[in-house]
């Protein structure tokens, strides 16, 4: 057997897959949660607003296996705006031993995009965990590696995905 | 995903020819948003390796039943979709969250950016759900999706279809596809299902299954969806 090929999400896909609590990773008034926020932006520097963005994270323990949900799901708005109530996550062990900084992979999905993209989120004030990450110190250059780190804001962290562009975010392919 | 023990098995990446480009320049809308610059290979990780579990709260067994979420049946040819979620092996994929959305039977999507002069039906919403049983097999009941037109080209218009989203067992399986019904005449002039390269476009077209079929109630259609497959071997101790 083959695996089963990729297909765009399309313009509709708000019929079934964002859902009230889809955003809400912790609930609303949570000890210690933080919005992720940010928006995705086209090749323009356009804001796309049919486009879904999906989080999947540790922990603040760095594991997967306890109660925390750890998933998250939010719908673009008409200025491309995104936004995920979570906990900070923990550092995660590393495929090689060591340990990775705190991080969230996230899942794009749009019409336009055939296959759904792959990226990270790191937390700006995580600087030495940042600087011994793993993955980061695999980046060509600061600029690349700026892609990824969302910066602190009043509330939580605030991180724009650009599909395209000269500020063009990194994606992974996992 | 529980992930307690020592030892983590990876996933191979899918074969060159498996999905479609990104920059896939008859498909209109990916001009602006396919990324220019190559993708960066990582190693998989905790992270990579495991995945939400679903199930529990969202998901209730009405939802895998489209036709009945209204006060009355919407119009239309009334089907059951079934089939399995897979790892390349053939290894079931079990308590995975399986999700669908379609048009109706007259090719029109419940959504405002829909503007396709064509009747919405109060009695399809057109979106469902379930959480695949042991054996990874899932069951829809729903109405036939109809064709319908867009702007992509002059007199384009989508095959009937529906589209599919699954988790699986790992952030790395997760796949969002569309299912096509068998010799769709549209086929030709559509570069969505086109962007999937030959020799693979066709395992995204269900199966016609007399055998499931309910007599005088409902036709059957097959899908499997097959997701990515493991390494042979495990590797290193990650916790």
């Amino acid at each position: 057997m083959t695996t089963t090929p990729s297909q765009t999400v399309g313009p509709f896909f708000a019929i079934e897959l964002p859902y009230a609590e889809g955003p809400y990773v912790v609930p609303d008034g949570a000890d210690g949660a933080i919005w992720l926020r940010g928006r995705v932006l086209d090749g323009a520097g356009d804001p796309i607003p049919d486009a879904l963005v999906e989080s999947w994270q540790a922990g603040p323990d760095g594991r997967f296996d306890g109660e925390f949900r750890g998933f998250g799901r939010s719908g673009t708005d008409a200025e491309g705006a995104w936004a995920i109530l979570t906990l900070k996550p923990g550092a995660v062990a590393a495929p090689d031993g060591g340990e990775q900084a705190p991080h969230v992979d996230l899942t794009i999905f749009a019409r336009g995009l055939l296959h759904q993209l792959v990226t990270r989120l790191y937390f700006e004030d995580e600087h030495d965990a940042n600087a011994a990450d793993p993955v980061l110190s695999g980046l060509p250059d600061d600029d690349a590696r700026a892609t990824l780190i969302a910066a602190r804001e009043d509330g939580g962290y605030r991180l724009d995905i650009h599909l395209q562009g000269p500020d063009e975010t990194v994606f992974f392919a996992v | 995903m529980s992930v307690t023990s020592g030892t983590l098995i990876g996933y191979r990446p899918d074969p060159e020819g498996t999905h479609p480009p990104l920059d896939y320049p008859d498909y209109r809308s990916t001009e602006l948003r396919a990324p220019s610059r190559p993708f960066v290979p990582i190693r998989q990780s905790l992270t990579e390796l495991t995945s939400p579990v679903f199930g529990d709260g969202r998901v209730r067994a009405a939802d895998a039943d489209l036709t009945r979420q209204h006060a009355d049946e919407p119009q239309g040819e009334r089907i059951i979709v079934y089939g399995q979620v897979l790892e390349d092996d053939g290894r079931p994929v079990p308590d995975t969250l399986v999700e669908v959305w379609q048009a109706n039977a007259a090719g029109r999507y419940r959504h405002a950016g829909d503007q396709h002069p064509a009747p919405l039906d109060p009695n399809f919403s057109g979106g469902g759900r379930c959480v695949t049983d042991r054996e990874g097999r899932f069951r829809f009941i729903t109405i036939k999706p109809g064709a319908y037109p867009w702007g992509n080209h002059h007199n384009a218009w989508r095959p009937a279809h529906i589209h599919f989203s699954v988790f699986g067992r790992a952030f790395v399986q997760r796949l969002v596809t569309q299912m096509y019904f068998p010799a769709d005449p549209l086929f030709f002039q559509d570069p969505i299902y086109n962007s999937v390269p030959e020799g693979a476009r066709e395992r995204m077209i269900c199966r016609f299954d007399l055998e499931q079929t309910i007599p005088e109630w409902a036709l059957a259609f097959q899908f499997d969806i097959v997701l990515r497959g493991r390494e042979a071997t495990p590797m290193e101790n990650a916790q």
